[in-house]
């Protein structure tokens, strides 16, 4: 029996059989997948999980593939959550966890999401795979095409950081680099659909895409022992993965697999060069986000117009989350204090993330105890260019290779 | 698609496009008659919520983009 009904539309609910489109023909609302929930109901547990492959697809049962589908897969998730104590006591935090996804194939969070949206793309007939990308998107859409040997098509803003083009470029795409930021990358992609047979993983198979967000939070809440946290932060671009949290804590407890039912506070992360989302937020209407032009160092987060941002803050506010936001020195001193207290090198996003985490728990939000868990979603080397560009070498000395030498320049 | 109509504002313009294709504004535009919170139009590349919404004056050779809001990101 198949498990996948159709698609539905998250805002008039009009149903469509299983295809890739993602927008409601009635409403323009986003379409989500639907799953035979009683045939889940009786199937899923946690041993059946806990014997699987010790990556993101022990959670295939809950990801829109059949059991017949060959996947492209490189190993994405089952990332490490690590207990951070040396940042937890400087920020006063007894419980705190970060799932560091940037250990995935292509060091970010994206592949969770490729990875489905391939194996589904594929098995759909698809010959083409493409994207519209701040950059992390891009490079694991080309590594997975090159994995399933399907041609690839990237379209990415100019001016995106170098060794993102290059983490991009080794994997022999079609690199389109479009004159405009992100938002305009994103437009020209979906005019491009109607006269394209391609499979853009963030557009017309989003449905399908955007289902790996989920594994994130499943592993997370597996590794702590299948127990929900008090808190989870999570990094706000589009708002896609954000709602897909949501939808994997409701799973989790409608297929019990977690005892509790209290659903953690869910937490947005932006940066205030690029904040549309916490802009509404803190707004007297939080579910109108108005569009802004991004002008900030975070680039994998940086989307204007953000799809999902309404979801977001209907999220945020009935989860007893909030959304908050940091400054470009908050970022780069949020990547640094990960590195010196946790060993934990991430880019830019991650410095938002651990950047709101910090901020807020300095502001008093937790009494020290709460489990708090933080996304950190890509790895530090994707943006090293804002660290170098700092003084990155505050205790480097220089010397000759002499014992003398030694013993004048370092005090030990 | 692309089509071609006279107007002098997007209003006006989306208007003549309803004469065209019954139901198309009923699509577009939410009870109240704003923009739905799905879909994104732009005069000129430019959102019009940016800019003076559904008011913003057009004129000749103006190029009018509706495009599906639910696209991009994670």
């Amino acid at each position: 029996m198949a498990k996948l009904l159709g698609l539905r539309c998250r805002e008039c609910g009009a149903e469509y059989e299983l295809q890739a489109t993602h927008v409601c023909e009635m409403c323009f609302g986003p379409l989500d997948v639907v799953y035979d929930e009683a045939a889940l109901k009786k199937k899923v547990s946690r041993e059946r999980i806990e014997q699987g492959p010790s990556s993101m697809w022990r959670y295939r049962d809950l990801l829109p593939v059949e059991d017949d589908t060959p996947l492209v897969t490189l190993g994405e998730g089952f990332t490490p959550l690590v207990k951070a104590d040396r940042l937890g006591a400087e920020l006063g935090l007894r419980n705190l966890y970060l799932k560091n996804d940037s250990m995935n194939p292509t060091n970010s969070f994206k592949d969770r999401v490729v990875s489905v949206a391939i194996s589904w793309a594929r098995a759909h007939g698809f010959e083409t795979i493409a994207c519209a990308s701040t950059g992390n998107l891009a490079n694991a859409v080309a590594a997975y095409s090159a994995r399933a040997g399907l041609e690839c098509f990237v379209f990415i803003p100019v001016d995106l950081e170098p060794a993102k083009v290059v983490s991009i470029s080794v994997f022999d795409p079609n690199v389109v680099a479009v004159r405009g930021n992100y938002d305009e990358v994103n437009r020209l992609c979906s005019q491009l659909l109607e006269s394209t047979p391609w499979a853009f993983c963030n557009i017309n198979i989003r449905p399908f895409y955007a289902e790996g967000s989920k594994t994130l939070t499943f592993e997370t809440i597996e590794q702590l022992g299948w127990k929900l946290p008090d808190e989870i932060i999570i990094p706000i671009a589009s708002g896609c993965q954000f709602v897909r949290h949501r939808q994997a804590i409701r799973e989790l407890i409608d297929y019990g697999l977690v005892r509790d039912d209290r659903v953690p506070a869910l937490t947005g992360a932006q940066a205030l060069g690029c904040a549309p989302v916490y802009n509404a937020f803190k707004s007297d209407t939080p579910e109108r986000v108005l569009p802004v032009k991004p002008n900030t160092i975070a680039r994998s987060i940086a989307i204007g117009n953000p799809s999902d941002g309404i979801y977001v803050n209907r999220i945020v506010l009935e989860t007893g989350g909030v959304v908050e936001a940091v400054t470009e020195d908050e970022i780069v001193a949020a990547m640094r204090l990960l590195a010196r207290t946790e060993g934990i090198f991430t880019e830019t996003a991650g410095g938002v993330t651990i950047g709101v985490l910090a901020k807020l728990a300095r502001a008093g939000r937790w009494k020290g105890d709460e489990v708090v868990v933080a996304y950190v979603t890509g790895h530090g080397l994707k943006t090293a260019d804002v660290l170098a560009s700092v003084d990155g070498h505050a205790r480097r000395v220089e010397i000759e290779p002499t014992l003398k030498s030694f013993r004048e320049k370092v005090n030990i | 698609m692309t089509v071609t109509v006279e107007a002098t504002d997007l209003g006006s313009a989306i208007d003549e496009l309803e004469k065209r294709y019954p139901g198309f504004k009923d699509r577009l535009l939410d009870q109240q008659g704003q923009l739905r919170q799905f879909v994104n139009v732009y005069l000129n590349d430019e959102d019009v919520r940016l800019g003076a919404g559904l008011a913003a004056k057009v004129s000749d050779k103006d190029e009018i983009s509706i495009v599906p809001a639910v696209a991009g990101g994670t």
